[in-house]
């Protein structure tokens, strides 16, 4: 039940764009299409839940203050958490890398709907800032921290999709010269965000 | 020192080739730290100094990187470089660093970051890199400190945390616009400033 809560939560109250801005400029840049946004969104959901619990196993046992005592007693009070940043890029960047492979190997069609998105999703920060909010928060189990990965990557393809198909209706409006573009981009994606912003102060 | 070239690289980023407004890099960190002046300024000074010294690094190591692992090289110089940044804050500005969060650790998927080592860095001299660094460091951190500048102002009545706003008017009734310290007003804001940038620039206009 308290998964489904956090799972619940972290697609709408805390959601990673409009809560937090993480990804915001492959958002901005990949939004003016419906079909290329729902295909990044899938990328980075994906991304998130494979990268949040490998890097949930890394903190656990090697970066923790102490977590290296199932080593030997002696390791007890090595704190590693200062490589925390590294090592969780270094995660990301080669999961990006292999999981770039396998898809590739074993399932063309997806890898011909993703491809080019996969690369870039090593410098997406919501990939990073989704491994550094697992590690600030604590959660309880490897599991929580994947259904958190889960719930912030849909929470994500949702916002990309909403802007795509909103960007995709306006391209015929008049929009002063000055705005148009990244300009109205941004009021859009800021009076999306207070839209969101209704979900807040629901306790679930 | 100052050739015309190295003018462009320093002085362009400020307003033509603003990293933020033109570019649209580092957008992420642009919205989420501005509720306030003061981490805004702290936020904006660290990646300066990120952001020029990795360009020096790389730029020095430009001939040795082989270019299929020159992602991996890059995302290290400036983790290691993030790491020093963020332990010098927790040292010296424990408060602000607690404000900042898990901000300071994202300068580096800044895409500003990446884009100027890519864009820059790669291809010229430590010098020059040196001040393409500075000058996008600054051209970030001035968008920064104005939309923090009307986000203190409206949102909390105060500068740098000291009351700006006198208490007469208070009395007679002004409100602060709590709505402005909400993160959604940080996009509406910065879409404003785009919107007074591109009337000004007309050759940055889409069509």
């Amino acid at each position: 039940m308290e998964e489904l809560n956090l799972f619940v939560k972290s697609i709408f109250i805390d959601n990673m764009v409009f809560a937090y801005f993480l990804g915001m400029c492959s958002y901005l840049a990949v939004s003016k299409n419906v079909k290329t946004a729902f295909g990044l969104g899938l990328a980075v959901t994906f991304m998130l839940v494979v990268t949040i619990p490998l890097n949930y196993l890394l903190n656990e046992y090697i970066l923790k203050p102490g977590a290296l005592s199932w080593l030997d007693d002696s390791y007890k009070d090595v704190d590693l958490s200062f490589l925390g940043l590294i090592m969780f890029i270094a995660v990301i960047a080669s999961a990006t890398q292999l999981v770039e492979m396998a898809v590739e190997k074993f399932a063309p069609a997806l890898y011909n709907s993703l491809g080019i998105f996969l690369p870039l999703i090593a410098v997406n920060c919501a990939i990073l800032g989704g491994a550094l909010f697992m590690q600030q928060r604590d959660f309880p189990s490897c599991w929580t921290a994947t259904v958190y990965g889960a719930g912030s990557g849909i929470g994500w393809l949702l916002a990309i999709v909403g802007l795509a198909a909103i960007r995709e209706k306006i391209a015929y409006s008049n929009i002063p010269p000055a705005l148009r573009g990244v300009g109205i981009t941004f009021i859009i994606t800021g009076l999306m965000g207070i839209a969101f912003m209704s979900f807040m102060g629901i306790k679930l | 020192m100052l050739s015309k070239r190295n003018k462009e690289a320093l002085f362009n980023p400020l307003s033509k080739d603003n990293p933020v407004l033109v570019q649209i890099l580092g957008i992420c960190s642009t919205l989420a730290v501005t509720a306030k002046l003061e981490p805004a300024i702290v936020m904006g000074i660290s990646v300066i100094a990120v952001l020029a010294i990795s360009n020096v690094v790389i730029s020095l190591l430009r001939k040795t990187i082989p270019t299929t692992i020159r992602i991996i090289v890059q995302l290290v110089v400036v983790a290691a470089l993030v790491i020093i940044v963020q332990q010098i804050l927790r040292a010296y500005a424990y408060d602000v660093s607690l404000q900042l969060s898990v901000f300071i650790g994202l300068i580096i998927t800044n895409c500003i970051l990446m884009g100027r080592l890519e864009a820059f860095a790669l291809s010229n001299k430590p010098w020059p890199a040196f001040l393409d660094g500075i000058g996008n460091g600054l051209g970030y951190t001035i968008i920064l400190v104005i939309v923090a500048f009307f986000r203190e102002l409206l949102g909390s009545g105060t500068l740098l945390g000291f009351p700006v706003i006198p208490q007469w008017c208070y009395d007679h009734g002004y409100m602060n616009n709590g709505l402005m310290i909400l993160p959604p007003m940080a996009l509406i804001t910065v879409g404003c400033i785009i919107w007074v940038h591109r009337s000004r620039n007309k050759d940055l206009q889409e069509k």
